[in-house]
């Protein structure tokens, strides 16, 4: 009895410390996150940096006040969040299936191996203009970049992670007669998400860089353009405001593919 | 009428640089709840043959008929279990013991009852919604065992099943594996290096020498220890006889 309240009162003690740890980690975290913005505020009011480069929060919250109210901001968001969101998810499922065709044929993944080497090595945003003119300045080609910077690289990742699996799983799913298709859906896939869901937080970022760089190039809606726009009339409040919403949002985006992968990847490991 | 016949078989692995010939004329007939223990050194071609037997491999050369018929995987006529447990790690083991099942649509309420009783009877309660790394290794072969009985072979190929692991969940589980062919009368293989092991558990041993792979002499086990559970044919007086002559056989074996 006295020897079991010992061990409770040890493990509450562990408790509060883990809880105390956390604290401190939080207030740190704010700390920075205010500190940053106070030196800034503080840096550009006294002229220290240049405020009209380096502009300052109070002036960025101004801008995003007005920006919100006219609207502008939630339709230029609205259009970038669905540009990346459409490529991030076309490029990951795309990159995906074409890997699930090189595992299933072993001869054409061997002839498209040098390509895919090549193809992965070219910076794929310098297509841009090539994409454009093809498909229009519109949301399809931009949708196209973003889809682009992600797709090949996923190809290759996941192909690597289906070929790597063991093959003895395979061998056991054989034994009960099991067809092709059927040890890529009960084996190579569910062995594979891991590497499939930190494929997805890459190509978060990935499809945030080809969308922002298409926009760029069209420059007619969206955040990248609020960023080129703003560059050109010198308002660096502007690019400044649609650096930190995209920052905002890619955050947002990286949380939710973790919140998939705590759904997707069981193994008791929780 | 033999149950198992092996014709002749003979395998090489071909790779760029070498040509291995794992196995050569091994020619053998296992009857209807026969239990055969396959014994020799390491690298003698026993996980070869058994993966020829259960059709995962083609032999270079040769035959395998099971009553007569070449060997079809998709009728599940034989369980497999691999050296190691092998069991999906994103699969809970009420997942993975219904796998060989699954592959082959016979899934309904009575099979999965049916298996989920045998896992009971194999002293696994209350694991079902568990996940593999959330079991010892002993309760991992086990489960794999469910796993292949779930499907019910008629011949059954254990490869080192009890290598991993300590003595005394060996014996015990030795005893349980033993019980359980026993009651369902079925054909069985069992792969080891444990020469203690094929003789308290089978009723014939085949000893293979090595490279190449060939079947070197082969052994019954006395009808006193064949009819004991394992655990109590260790205890026989005749069971240290066997092993000794065995022993002296493999000891002849090996390259000086
Ligand atoms: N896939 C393969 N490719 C080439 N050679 C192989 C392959 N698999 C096995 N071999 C060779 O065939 C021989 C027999 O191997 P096998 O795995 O059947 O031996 P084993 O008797 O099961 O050994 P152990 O008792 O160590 O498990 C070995 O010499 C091995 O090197
Ligand atoms: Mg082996």
């Amino acid at each position: 009895m006295n020897q079991n309240n010992e061990v409770k009162l040890l493990h509450e003690h562990y408790l509060k410390e883990l809880k105390r740890e956390k604290r401190l980690v939080r207030f740190s975290q704010l700390l920075i996150f205010i500190l940053f913005f106070a030196c800034w505020e503080t840096a550009s009011k006294n002229q220290w940096i240049d405020p009209l480069l380096f502009s300052s929060p109070s002036s960025i919250w101004n801008l995003f006040i007005s920006k919100s109210l006219d609207g502008s901001l939630a339709a230029n968001l609205s259009i970038t969040l669905s540009e990346t969101v459409l490529g991030f998810i076309i490029g990951t499922l795309l990159g995906t299936c074409l890997a699930a065709l090189l595992w299933w044929s072993p001869i054409l993944s061997k002839v498209l191996d040098p390509y895919l080497v090549i193809l992965n090595a070219m910076p794929k945003v310098a297509l841009g203009p090539i994409l454009i003119v093809a498909l229009g300045p519109n949301m399809a080609s931009i949708v196209a970049m973003g889809t682009l910077v992600s797709v090949i690289i996923t190809t290759i990742v996941v192909y690597t992670s289906f070929k790597e699996v063991d093959p003895n799983f395979i061998k056991v799913l054989q034994t009960f007669g099991a067809t092709r298709r059927q040890c890529f859906k009960e084996a190579i896939l569910p062995a594979s998400f891991p590497t499939i869901i930190s494929t997805l937080k890459v190509n978060v970022g990935l499809s945030w860089v080809g969308v922002i760089v298409g926009e760029f190039l069209v420059s007619a809606k969206g955040l990248g353009y609020m960023i080129i726009y703003g560059f050109q009339v010198f308002d660096f409040t502007l690019v400044l405001l649609s650096l930190l919403v995209i920052a905002v949002f890619a955050t947002l985006m990286y949380q939710l593919v973790e919140l998939l992968e705590k759904k997707l990847v069981k193994n008791g490991s929780r | 009428m033999d149950f198992l016949t092996l014709k002749g078989i003979q395998h090489t692995y071909f790779t760029v640089s070498s040509a291995t010939t794992a196995l050569k004329d091994i020619s053998l007939e296992v009857k209807e709840g026969e239990f055969v223990s396959f014994l020799g050194p390491s690298g003698c071609g026993k996980t070869t043959l058994l993966s020829i037997i259960a059709g995962l491999i083609q032999p270079t050369n040769g035959k395998v008929l099971l009553e007569n018929k070449p060997v079809n995987r998709a009728e599940n006529d034989i369980g497999y279990m691999l050296q190691q447990d092998y069991l999906f790690p994103w699969k809970t083991i009420e997942e993975n013991i219904l796998l060989g099942l699954k592959i082959n649509r016979s899934l309904d309420d009575h099979k999965r009852e049916q298996t989920l009783s045998l896992l009971r009877q194999m002293g696994l309660q209350n694991v079902e919604a568990d996940y593999p790394k959330q079991l010892s290794g002993g309760m991992r072969q086990r489960v794999a065992l469910v796993r292949t009985l779930a499907t019910e072979p008629k011949l059954l190929m254990l490869d080192e099943p009890f290598s991993a692991l300590d003595f005394q969940t060996k014996l015990k589980l030795e005893d349980l594996v033993s019980n359980t062919l026993k009651r369902f009368n079925k054909t069985a293989i069992l792969v080891t290096h444990d020469i203690g092991e094929a003789i308290a558990m089978s009723d014939r041993i085949i000893l293979f020498s090595a490279s190449p792979g060939t079947i070197h002499k082969s052994f019954p086990v006395p009808s006193e220890l064949k009819k004991r559970p394992p655990f109590a044919a260790r205890n026989h007086p005749l069971f240290n006889d066997l092993f000794n002559l065995i022993w002296k056989e493999l000891e002849s074996l090996e390259p000086e």
